[in-house]
């Protein structure tokens, strides 16, 4: 009865999703303001009404109502309360629905700004995001339903259905299959929310931007409101990419945080495209150039992100078969196809207005070596996409398939970042307009030679020879260099200048410019981050071999002796097998790891969890892969030295304090200069 | 008696030669056991059908287990690594390669993102160009404009002062 109701309100909010995309048309086609008001409203009623349908199914999920099939498929009764609530995004109709209520509370957020000033663009952002919404819903109401149950027919067969068929009685398995193992984990817990919360803010300056295009307003206001909302949305996107990122490191086994994965890839390819946005959007509200390259970029982020889901939940990726087999394959590709058509409709029909009011005169400048980095991140792009894609394009046109893994990826964007990492150093040295040669090196100079000395020191003192780990160090030493020099020019001006001791201005200088310091901060977190992935990508090794007890295994400094193998039942249907390692580092004992494999009755899954030693120079990183049953004598294990991998977890950190940084709204002085004034003359 | 010698030596290395080249429990074959990080330096560049996109040197389903095993088998018995991914191609079809192999269509792999690449870089380039063009031809029209307008100027005060000559 309850899963009927919440169907029956998830349709009501498809049917107002549907409406208010008709009365925002309507109202602006015939200037009748009221309409327009209807649909907004209408919009947000969405969000309560996806909010009860999200309640009803978190409801069901941790009351254990198995004759509802998406329960039984997600949840059993041996989950914890906390995993069963997190199950709701752990399937693929569930998921759905929670894409939907995010959806629902941004779009709702959104009309709850202010509108004086950009009354116009109202009608159009509650249409791009009513149709988003409806879209989604729609994918749920009419191919996923969450709320189908099982019913048990007069010959025996289970069958799912929304409604009883005739004939049948209510069927209710006893428990249900559970969560898949490898999602229950914390990282896997919080990814999926924040990649969709990535993924439904940058529908918000899509629909800003499409907004401009219909009404012709197309100066720089459009970026400047979604300015906010779309580092927000770059946030979520990132940090839901490096939970990913963590989640394959514990969980999967491998002994590495990213595997170029379609999956991944699909996550990523948004990120790239709304990056170079991020980017190329500064240059049109300094110097209004390159409109059309930033419409071009918002549209192509917003085909990702919907590109992106389709990838991940119509199983094109297995197989192009799968795809036509799936229910919403089809939807998702017709709906992502009508999008580009009428972007890029409008997009041509207002190219004209698009023309920058500036010309691009050094290439030098800070707006050519943006336009340099959008080339870099559109390459990456590619790259990726292309990588994605060929797959299936040589199975539609050969039958053959074929994989595209690391190799490729790594060979074709390794030199990208690179670039990337050092233009990330440059570009803030050069100014608005020109620059020159003898500009920018006069600006360098400084941290080019630091940059050196400290490489000189890698090389003799740190013994590095790989030619590529020694340009990946120059990248991120030069870089780090100038933008720690940057930070200590501007809080040493600001210190002498306002007689404040250097900490404090430092401190100052972020609330002067949030934007930019919060910026810088982020391009620091991103060298922390590289350095992590130079260390594991150039100096990982690894070892596998069959102990047996006291024997020992050694990888470099560490030597590892195989103490122990337990094999137990734990009280949530799994067992485990945890094997005791001690650890040696140069003769020192430094620690007892726990390698393990958990095997899991309900879904009949083993799960590899790798018992971790972990500092900041590098990770010990051992792996059980196998072991005898009955003896217990002897076990497999394959060990990995990863150097400064923590680097890049707490570059992640610091780059998440960035993005805040640089999203914090600034202070509005006018508001209390007026209130002060006001308040002086009515003392007089 | 020297070549009674030399004949018993050859017989002797003659002997020990067939001896380590067909007796399977040799000492000669337990050194040449390939050990699990051999195994893994090939199976690492090997993806199973079966496992999507999981290297066959970290995947730990049954399956890959026993592929694992029959490249072990094959570098026992002296395969190279390139005979052992060939082997597997025949059998199971290029995806179990990282790569596609460079030919026929495969090519348009590893040329579509460089050719776009360069495609982008040289339209950049010359909109560069274009701009500058058109900054500098803007330039020169507006010191056009200032130089007239001056000149104007000139001739304007020219008749200013003829004129208040004339009224004086």
């Amino acid at each position: 009865m309850i899963a009927d109701f919440g169907y029956g309100i998830f349709l009501l909010s498809f049917i107002l999703s549907i409406y208010a995309v008709f009365a925002a048309i309507y109202g602006y086609q015939t200037n009748k303001y009221t309409w327009v008001e209807s649909s907004r409203l209408a919009m947000q009623l969405t969000f309560p009404l996806i909010t009860i349908t999200s309640g009803i199914l978190v409801y069901l999920l941790v009351t254990d109502q198995y004759h509802v099939s998406f329960i039984y498929e997600v949840t059993s009764r041996s989950m914890p309360l906390y995993l069963k609530i997190t199950s709701l995004w752990g399937g693929q109709s569930g998921s759905l629905v929670f894409w939907s209520w995010l959806m629902s509370s941004f779009a709702t957020a959104v009309t709850f700004r202010k509108w004086d000033r950009d009354r116009e663009f109202l009608p159009w952002v509650v249409v791009v995001s009513s149709v988003t919404l409806a879209f989604f819903v729609g994918l749920v109401i009419f191919f996923e339903n969450p709320f189908e149950k099982f019913w048990q027919t007069f010959n025996g067969d289970v069958v799912t259905a929304m409604f009883q068929p005739a004939g049948s009685v209510p069927f209710s398995p006893p428990d249900g299959k559970g969560l898949n193992p490898l999602l229950r984990h914390p990282g896997m817990i919080i990814h999926p929310p924040m990649l969709y919360l990535g993924f439904v803010s940058f529908v918000i300056p899509f629909a800003f931007a499409i907004a401009a295009l219909i009404t012709g307003r197309t100066d720089d206001r459009w970026t400047r409101i979604t300015r906010r909302w779309t580092i927000v949305a770059w946030l979520f996107l990132s940090i839901g990419l490096i939970l990913g990122g963590r989640w394959a490191y514990d969980v999967l086994g491998w002994g590495g945080y990213w595997g170029w994965d379609p999956v991944e890839i699909a996550a990523f390819m948004p990120w790239l495209v709304g990056t170079a946005f991020l980017h190329s959007v500064m240059i049109q509200e300094k110097r209004g150039m390159f409109k059309e390259w930033n419409m071009i970029l918002i549209i192509l982020t917003y085909a990702m992100v919907i590109f992106g889901t389709f990838l991940t939940r119509s199983g094109v990726l297995s197989s192009v078969h799968a795809f036509a087999q799936s229910a919403i394959g089809p939807s998702f590709f017709i709906f992502i196809g009508v999008t580009l058509v009428v972007s890029t409709a409008l997009l041509i029909y207002r190219w004209k207005d698009l023309r920058s009011e500036a010309e691009l005169t050094s290439m030098l400048s800070r707006e050519a070596l943006f336009l340099l980095n959008n080339l870099l991140f559109i390459s990456i792009y590619i790259v990726c996409f292309w990588g994605v894609l060929f797959p299936l394009i040589s199975e539609l046109f050969t039958g053959q398939k074929v994989t595209v893994g690391p190799p490729f990826y790594e060979r074709a964007t390794g030199p990208l970042f690179a670039a990337l990492v050092v233009l990330m150093g440059i570009a803030p040295l050069s100014a608005w307009g020109h620059s020159t040669i003898k500009t920018l090196g006069k600006a360098a100079w400084k941290p080019a030679t630091a940059a050196v000395i400290g490489l000189l020191a890698i090389i003799f003192v740190g013994k590095v020879t790989n030619i590529y780990a020694i340009i990946g160090f120059f990248a991120v030493l030069f870089t780090s260099f100038i933008t720690l020099y940057e930070f200590w020019r501007a809080a040493y001006a600001r210190s002498r200048a306002q007689k404040e001791n250097l900490v404090l201005s430092l401190w100052r200088l972020f609330g002067k410019n949030r934007r930019r310091y919060g910026g810088y901060l982020i391009h620091l977190s991103i060298i922390l981050m590289a350095v992590g992935i130079i260390g594991l990508e150039m100096f990982q090794t690894e070892t596998q071999g069959t102990l047996a007890q006291g024997e020992s295994l050694t990888l470099g400094e560490y030597k590892i002796t195989y103490n122990d193998l337990a094999i137990f039942d734990s009280n949530d249907n799994r067992n485990l097998a945890r094997a005791t390692i001690s650890v040696e580092k140069n003769g020192q004992f430094v620690g007892e790891l726990h390698p393990r494999r958990d095997y899991f009755y309900e879904s009949q899954q083993p799960m590899t969890i790798p018992g971790v030693r972990s500092t900041i120079q590098d990770d010990l990183y051992i792996i059980l892969v196998d072991w005898q049953p009955i003896t217990t004598e002897g076990a497999t294990f394959k060990v990995y030295h990863n150097p400064l991998v923590n680097w890049l977890w707490w570059g992640s950190i610091m780059m998440i304090l960035g993005s805040m940084v640089a999203a914090w709204p600034e202070k509005d002085p006018e508001p209390r200069k007026v209130s002060s004034n006001a308040a002086l003359a009515a003392a007089d | 008696m020297k070549t009674e010698k030399k004949w018993l030596y050859g017989f002797i290395l003659a002997a020990l030669v067939i001896i380590a080249f067909t007796n399977p429990g040799s000492a000669f074959a337990q050194d040449n056991t390939p050990t699990d990080n051999d195994v893994n330096a090939i199976a690492r560049q090997m993806f199973c059908p079966v496992c999507e996109n999981t290297p066959l040197d970290v995947c730990p389903t049954e399956a890959c287990k026993d592929w694992r095993e029959l490249i072990r088998l094959k570098l026992t018995e002296g395969w190279t690594e390139q005979q052992i991914k060939t082997y597997f191609v025949e059998q199971y079809g290029a995806r179990v390669l990282a790569e596609p192999p460079m030919q026929g269509l495969n090519l348009l792999m590893y040329i579509l993102p460089p050719a776009l690449m360069l495609a982008g870089a040289a339209f950049l380039g010359k909109a560069f160009l274009s701009m500058r063009q058109n900054a500098e031809r803007s330039k020169i029209s507006i010191e056009n404009d200032k130089a007239a307008e001056s000149a104007e100027d000139k001739y304007a005060n020219l008749i200013e002062d003829e004129i208040n000559k004339r009224e004086a």
